[in-house]
């Protein structure tokens, strides 16, 4: 599978990261090698194989339905970088 | 061009569990901003999400009532895209294995008639928090209250072709969710909310015109008045030779427009996967068998049974049975006064009438069942007349007070006593010559105005038999 | 005596022998801190009020113990000073990840494992240095400093664990904790001579630790002796509501396992293990190692695991798609690094991510972010679950075969700083031998087993079945016991 240039503007996107034109040049061709290399993983023959999530076969982890009390808002909002200390602050954003 | 309206819609159900859907704060409405909020519900480093059992029972008692098929190996998907009201940048959802799929309802409209819609399929998922306007700063203010509390979507099939049929569907949706009790669906909290799709294609045409989706409607106005504007807009666009775009629409009820939020350029591209934060959902039959026997009583079985046992019309007991509140408050008072027929014909016409004037739901009426029931009790004890009765009724939408108070605060007690009425009646009759002559010239009207006349002169509160008996025996 | 030559429990024999107290422990390790750290460089954040504080009450309680008959009740670890991996949750310290992303992160809650090791009393004498969010093998990620290898100042300790692995072999703290999701506790414990190992997945709790790969991650001991090894993961192991990927199995006491016996253990030696690419040195050793096992006992079996050769791009595909989402909550609005240069939310996102995530963080995140998007999920995702599949079948298999596997930890000892910094790849292969571990989610145990002939050290991995630590710990301490030095 062959990288371009477009592909790591369009995940960068995705990822939400700002990439200047060296770091674009520089991780096509690192995902171009690693990409490549990840293609071993097809010569695996696969069929009727299921897929795992985990390395275990736990399921249905559950908790109860009961209430447990709620954080000091001071102490979750303590690494805020912008705060009214009762809510997070943003720039505008169109509101519902 | 004659064009065909296609409906589907996506609804989102706050379940009414008593905490947040991976972590054990509260999920009541309101409280002041983060403060029902933990390292869990608002994406803090190294914390992660268990799931409530409840959820799960409630999403199956949703799929069940709703004639789903309950997938039995079910998981849970990251779905990632960044927003201020997703705290980890990804919602955790169901993608591929939803727990319930393929159900479906009929739906009552205007003229009598059925049709079915189906559901496509429900998954579980959390809420996102809410982003409000910061009237200081101009800036927007980020509450994490809401987030983490479980939702389920319901995805219908695009069965619906106008706003009727889309406002039936949601109204007997809400009405099961509410009969489960797995949703308290206040529409005005959004803890019920629907995103609408919705293409035209000319009539005859089998393939779907392109799609908008128009989000967060919550209330059943504001559901039909976009779908209005949106089936115009697109006619608009469609005739005159123009392209109808895959958008994400907003709608502004108090405007009465709809405006694009996003458009599908921006690439949409979730990368969903399975959450590996959490383990399968693996469902059993006796599991899914108990819940389904210990299921309510459901609207369609009660509206039968209004029908078979109450003698009540076909589409009286449909509407009444569509909302659980108003079938609750139809029983309550109906057993209370013993009068099941005189509480359809008031629900009918003077209770839906003031819940729609006034934008409440069935169950914050203003009134209990059995203070509405002691109104029905004085009308049928003839204490007062049915037309006096409309006036307490009115009286006690706005007063909070019994209706016999009301009675006999404004004196509105009905008059019985022959002499006094027949004194009126005379003097009436008299004064009317004119009338009595149009009634022996075969004239039957003249007897209605000759007993309005006297009802007048007794202010509304003479006993209507004794009125109609007495002006008969003059006539003849 | 040098105290911080001292293993845990040598240290704890001390204390009840009455041959030094808490805070001349305590104190003894900040010495060294002072004196040597600033080379090492393995110390994010010193907790050295809190630890002084600690140790003074701590001995108070240990006097009263000694004097009513009752220290042996103490728990193993009390009293006894660890290091921290700097992407645990601790509350009131930060956690840093070793990314400008968080480097004023001050956590408002404790770790699962934090909490226990509070509650068995062990004093915290810092956070320690990381690749950035655990992405990498010779913590050069690290947005603040490389850590040095205390046997050569001018190699890596490994990683991503490398700060925990050169706290203890630099003698700057007695035990640490790591974590490990693709060998980043056993490949720093190999490269600096110290005892690693990661447990079953599911065995410890992940609740606080900051994820990279959510269904790989683990915590686990790293410790001069395998006996530390034991005695740390006792006090870490247990179900835990809050990690719905916890085992609910019964807690077991490690300690028992400690037997110096290893007759009729069936160890297999998979060949794929030593193939192109391993130092002679380590492959030599690693003989050596299987030769003193058949001396005392065991039985030597060939195995074969066919599928270990996609064990690393399975890893790449699976590990960073994680990543990138995990990553997603990292976007400057309720904490961590938000950029000064914004006017809108998108900058704040863009912006902030860019300048407060390292060069391999972002290459991880891009390459998870390719993997999951649309067209490429079943290529890659889909396709990596199913070989992760096959993977853990061909381990069952083997593991029908003998009990104990036995492989090197790392293809080569602790390389130059810088020298494969450039090529990502050349990197990601130090990783070849532990990586399918944490694929199966089986628990592995890095231990020293000789010197090369620069003299750094030599590591030789152990991997059994399931939550069968024991086993392991038993071969590890067996082969401790008798070794040549």
């Amino acid at each position: 599978m062959d990288i371009t240039r477009k592909d790591v503007e369009h995940i960068a996107t995705l990822s939400m990261l700002n990439l200047n034109e060296e770091e674009i040049e520089g991780y096509t061709k690192d995902l171009q090698n690693i990409v490549s290399f990840a293609e071993q993983i097809q010569e695996v023959n696969t069929e009727n194989v299921a897929e795992s999530a985990f390395a275990l076969d736990a399921y249905n982890v559950f908790r109860k339905d009961e209430v447990k009390e709620s954080f000091n808002r001071d102490l979750l909002m303590q690494n805020a970088p912008s705060s009214n200390g009762v809510q997070y602050q943003l720039p505008p954003v169109i509101v519902d | 061009m004659e064009y065909e309206v296609i409906i589907g819609l996506e609804v989102h159900a706050e379940l009414s569990t008593k905490t947040k859907i991976y972590c054990g704060c509260t999920t009541e409405f309101g409280g002041d901003p983060n403060t029902h909020c933990c390292p869990v519900c608002t994406g803090m480093p190294g914390a992660l999400p268990v799931l409530n059992e409840k959820v799960v029972e409630y999403a199956v008692k949703a799929g069940l009532a709703t004639d789903c098929k309950i997938t039995k190996n079910s998981k849970q998907d990251r779905k990632n895209y960044f927003y201020p009201d997703t705290p980890r940048a990804y919602q955790i959802s169901q993608f591929d294995l939803p727990l319930c799929v393929g159900g479906g309802f009929d739906i009552t409209l205007k003229d009598g008639s059925t049709k079915h819609i189906g559901i496509t399929r429900i998954h579980i998922e959390d809420d996102a928090g809410k982003l409000n306007h910061d009237s200081y700063t101009g800036g927007t203010l980020v509450d994490l209250n809401r987030a983490g509390v479980p939702l389920i979507e319901i995805v219908s099939e695009p069965d619906m072709r106008s706003a009727e049929e889309a406002v039936a569907y949601v109204e007997k949706l809400k009405g099961i969710l509410e009969y489960i009790g797995v949703s308290d669906c206040k529409m005005q909290e959004g803890s019920l909310r629907a995103d609408v799709n919705l293409s035209l294609r000319p009539v005859g045409q089998e393939k779907f015109g392109t799609r908008t989706e128009t989000k967060n409607l919550n209330s059943f106005r504001a559901i039909e008045h976009s779908i209005n504007y949106e089936i115009q807009r697109q006619k608009e666009v469609l005739e005159a030779g123009g392209e109808i775009f895959q958008e994400t629409r907003r709608w502004d009820e108090l405007e009465g427009k709809g405006f694009v939020m996003r458009s599908k350029e921006d690439a949409d591209d979730y990368r969903y996967f399975p959450e590996p934060d959490l383990m399968p959902i693996k469902l059993t039959d006796e599991y899914i068998a108990n819940i389904k026997e210990n299921l309510p009583e459901l609207p369609e079985v009660r509206k039968q049974r209004y029908i078979q046992e109450l003698n009540l019309p076909e589409y009286d007991a449909g509407i009444i049975t569509t909302s659980k509140a108003l079938s609750d408050f139809f029983e309550d008072a109906s057993k209370e006064c013993g009068n099941p027929k005189a509480v359809s014909n008031w629900i009918m016409t003077d209770i839906i009438r003031i819940a729609r004037e006034n934008d409440i739901d069935y169950k914050d009426l203003p009134f209990t069942a059995k203070r509405f029931a002691s109104l029905i009790k004085l009308i049928d004890s003839g204490t007062i007349s049915n037309s006096i009765g409309k006036k307490v009724f009115e009286e006690m939408i706005s007063e909070n007070k019994e209706p016999d108070e009301i009675v006999k605060e404004k004196g509105l007690m009905q008059i019985s006593d022959e002499s006094a009425i027949k004194e009126v009646v005379d003097r009436i009759v008299a004064a009317n010559p004119q009338s009595i002559a149009d009634y022996k010239a075969g004239k039957d009207r003249a007897l209605g105005f000759l007993v309005g006349q006297c009802m007048k002169e007794l202010k509304g509160k003479g006993n209507p038999q004794i009125i109609n008996k007495l002006v008969l025996e003059h006539l003849q | 005596m040098n105290i911080t030559k001292l293993t845990a429990h040598e240290i704890r024999d001390g204390y009840k022998n009455k041959a030094f107290t808490v805070k001349d422990v305590v104190e003894a390790f900040y010495k060294n801190i002072d004196e040597k750290d600033g080379d090492i460089k393995a110390y994010i954040t010193l907790c050295k009020d809190n630890a002084l504080k600690e140790a003074d009450e701590k001995q108070s309680i240990i006097d009263g113990a000694i004097s009513n008959g009752t220290f042996d009740e103490l728990p193993l670890l009390y009293a006894i000073p660890i290091a921290i991996k700097d992407n645990m949750n601790t509350l009131g310290v930060k956690t840093t990840c070793a990314s400008k992303m968080l480097e004023n992160f001050v956590s408002p809650y404790d770790a699962t494992v934090i909490k226990k090791i509070k509650e068995e009393g062990a004093i915290i004498l810092g956070k320690v240095n990381m690749d950035e969010f655990a992405m990498g093998g010779s913590c050069e990620n690290s947005a603040f400093f490389a850590t040095k290898n205390p046997y050569d100042l001018t190699r890596v300790p490994g990683g991503s664990s490398g700060g925990s692995s050169a706290a203890v072999a630099g003698d700057l703290a007695p035990i640490a904790l790591g974590s490990d999701t693709g060998g980043s506790i056993r490949e720093p414990a190999s490269l600096c001579g110290i005892v690693g190992l990661k447990p079953t997945y599911g065995l410890v709790s992940r609740y606080g630790l900051v994820a990279f790969a959510s269904s790989l991650d683990q915590i686990g001991p790293m410790s001069k002796d395998v006996k530390d090894a034991a005695i740390l993961l006792n006090a870490i192991v247990g179900h835990d509501e809050m990690d719905s990927t916890s085992a609910n199995i019964e807690k077991k006491d490690y300690t028992k396992a400690l037997i110096n016996d290893v007759k009729g253990i069936r160890i297999g030696i998979p060949k794929e293990f030593y193939g192109e690419g391993l130092q002679e040195e380590v492959r030599v050793a690693l003989e050596k190692a299987k030769d003193k096992y058949k001396e005392l006992g065991a039985e030597i079996v060939e195995v074969s695991l066919p599928f270990t050769k996609y064990a690393l791009p399975t890893y790449y595909v699976l590990a960073c798609a994680e990543a990138s989402s995990n990553l997603g909550r990292f976007d400057g609005i309720r904490y961590g690094y938000r950029t000064q240069n914004y006017e809108s939310l998108k900058d704040i996102y863009k912006n902030s991510r860019s300048e407060g995530f390292g060069k391999e963080v972002k290459r991880r995140i891009l390459l998870g972010t390719y993997v999951l998007s649309a067209g490429y999920y079943d290529a890659y995702y889909k396709k990596a679950q199913k070989v992760r599949t096959a993977i853990k079948e061909g381990f069952d298999k083997v593991f029908t075969e003998c009990d104990v596997i036995l492989t090197p930890t790392c293809p080569t000892t602790a390389w130059k700083i810088g020298a494969k910094t450039e090529n990502p790849l050349e990197m990601y292969l130090m990783d070849l031998y532990t990586v399918p571990v944490n694929i199966a989610g089986i628990p592995g145990i890095s231990i020293p087993c000789g010197k090369d002939n620069d003299g750094m050290p030599i590591g030789m991995q152990l991997l059994a079945k399931h939550f069968n630590e024991e086993v392991l710990l038993r071969t590890a301490y067996t082969y401790e016991m008798n070794k040549e030095v």
